[in-house]
């Protein structure tokens, strides 16, 4: 019987057969340590006994929740990383750089195949690469910064195939938040999701990490992606042995198949303040927004401030409307600037802040006050996620979000 | 014995504990904020001992280990839904904070009610009746019964 992608994955790494349900004790290649979690990792770390990482070089310290700081009480949390940082000889630390998972990425850290643990749930975003990476908490964390390695089970998979090519106004977004709704907020729960099909194949890098982004918010331990030309290119490595390895196998058993044409996606939204609460874009278009978010680590990237601005080229946002965007690293940012995506959006009127996870977490510029609403691109809609528990967050595609920005209104692109 | 904290589906981690006081240097000055947005008095009511029963998907979302740590210090004995998220149900257990999956128990009681969760006998006991424990894997029993990660790291070493 044959094995799906994080079986290949998981047994790979211990060079033996594994199946859904063994408890495996895994070597880890990236340990990735974000601002809010670092110094309460450290403190576990020390209580455990620990005095020197396992290896440093494993090790990715990332500043991107409370950069820049908006409370004074933040700069505690920057220093006390930085002085471990500093005693531990952690080279690979990202104190400007942008959100975490996008340089994981974008830094070359994460390879197919990898094993990755963060201390932010979105590390699922790493499945884009065909790598097994997925969020823990601190004290989690602490252990394995002391023993580089910890325990897995072996999850089971559901495989998503989807054929052909996606309208023209739909994006990666928009499926995977469409995928979310039909499996429910723990529709996945334990489990891999893989992404498969002709047009999973067509979609760029940055489109496969908005869906690998999201697949926790369906409950699930990872999100994969089968590792192809584009994936090689991406890392600089060698197509061969890697397509071989890190393909499922034709045989290989599923807890859940969900086969979907791309033809019959359509602009979704997922209402306040659930994210399977899915609805097309149409039958909520026409509520009023105060505010418009496109950014996060799960569209702020490139493409995604490049299909807004060819939407609001030579064109202006709607009166008293906010429209911040974030770019997701300061490369994408730089790259935005030189091909001139960041002026466009700017003179349609947009906000731009510096990359970071700000916003999305409530936390940075343009947090939202009782009553607002917001239509955003990042990943969460919880209650008071992005500032006040009375205002409520729409999340949806760059493409959307653009439209609505125009408009003033939730309006379909 | 306890008393029940009686919670919906899909309470996610920023419902136990929002992130704006994720930057509080301690567990102990958070957990005054915890459930805030659900029942803004649930840290004043609650008591050593009582449990918080919630139907399905209880804690998804981040992987702030400071959800299930809040609770924990605020002496809640248990978690007991439907289903757990994953982050949060494996923080927990490397905190020794006692994750219960029942499936009939959100259905079965109310707030305020009693409920007691015997360990020795294997039950959870409410005033209606009685509930089987379910077993946790070995290697999460393990880690539970040294009273978390911390605890067993250092008897390992």
């Amino acid at each position: 019987m044959g094995h799906t992608l994080v079986e290949k994955i998981l047994g790979r790494k211990l060079n033996r057969e594994v199946r859904p349900g063994d408890m495996l004790t895994l070597p880890v290649d990236w340990c990735m340590v974000d601002d809010i979690m670092a110094p309460f990792a450290i403190e576990k770390f020390y209580e455990m006994g620990f005095t020197k990482l396992y290896d440093p070089d494993k090790v990715v310290f990332i500043y991107d929740h409370f950069l820049p700081t908006t409370r004074v009480e933040d700069v505690r949390q920057i220093k006390e990383a930085d002085a471990f940082a500093k005693e531990q000889g952690i080279r690979h630390i990202h104190r400007t750089d942008g959100i975490c998972h996008q340089l994981m990425v974008e830094k070359g850290y994460i390879k197919p195949g990898d094993i990755a643990f963060g201390t932010d749930s979105h590390t699922v975003t790493y499945g884009a690469m065909g790598a097994f990476s997925t969020g823990i908490g601190y004290t989690e964390m602490a252990a394995i910064l002391g023993t580089g390695e910890t325990w897995v089970k072996v999850p089971a998979s559901i495989k998503v195939v989807i054929d052909g090519t996606l309208p023209e106004n739909v994006t990666s977004k928009d499926v995977i938040l469409k995928i979310i709704g039909d499996l429910s907020a723990c529709g996945a729960t334990y489990e891999s999701m893989e992404f498969t099909g002709s047009a999973m194949e067509e979609m760029s890098i940055a489109s496969r990490m908005t869906m690998a982004n999201m697949v926790v918010e369906a409950g699930a331990k990872c999100g994969l992606f089968y590792p192809d030309e584009k994936t090689a290119s991406y890392c600089g490595i060698e197509t061969k042995e890697m397509l071989e390895a890190l393909q499922p196998d034709e045989d290989a058993t599923y807890e859940k198949e969900l086969h979907y044409k791309a033809m019959d996606f359509v602009p979704v939204v997922a209402c306040p303040s659930l994210v399977d609460q899915i609805k097309p874009v149409n039958e909520v278009k026409g509520t009023k927004v105060d505010q418009v978010f496109l950014g996060s680590c799960t569209n702020g990237r490139l493409e995604d401030l490049q299909m807004a601005a060819q939407i609001l080229k030579g064109k202006k946002i709607a009166p008293y409307l906010k429209f911040i965007v974030t770019p997701a690293s300061q490369k994408i940012y730089r790259e935005a600037l030189k091909d001139d995506t960041l002026e466009i959006l700017s003179d349609a009127g947009a906000i731009i802040t510096t990359p970071g996870c700000g916003l999305c977490c409530g936390r940075g510029g343009g947090i939202l006050s009782d009553g607002e609403v917001v239509l955003a691109t990042n990943n969460r809609n919880f209650l008071g996620r992005m500032g006040s528990s009375q205002s409520q967050i729409y999340l949806a595609s760059p493409k959307t979000a653009a439209a609505t920005a125009l408009a003033g209104v939730i309006t379909e692109p | 014995m306890g008393k029940v904290f009686r919670f919906h589906k899909d309470v996610d981690t920023d419902q136990i504990i929002a992130s704006q006081y994720l930057l509080y240097p301690t567990v102990e000055e958070m957990k005054e904020h915890t459930f805030e947005s659900l029942d803004s008095e649930f840290a004043k009511k609650v008591q050593k001992g009582d449990v918080v029963v919630a139907h399905e998907n209880f804690g998804c979302g981040s992987s702030r280990e400071q959800a299930p740590a809040v609770l924990k210090a605020l002496g809640v004995k248990a978690v007991i839904a439907g289903s757990f998220a994953r982050i949060f149900y494996r923080n927990a257990i490397n905190i020794g904070l006692l994750v219960i999956i029942n499936k009939e128990l959100y259905y079965e009681v109310q707030s305020g009610d009693t409920v007691d969760v015997d360990l020795e006998k294997g039950l959870i006991i409410t005033e209606k009746g009685s509930y089987p424990l379910a077993k946790l894997p070995k290697k999460m029993q393990e880690i539970m019964d040294m009273g978390g990660l911390i605890a067993a790291l250092n008897k390992e070493a």
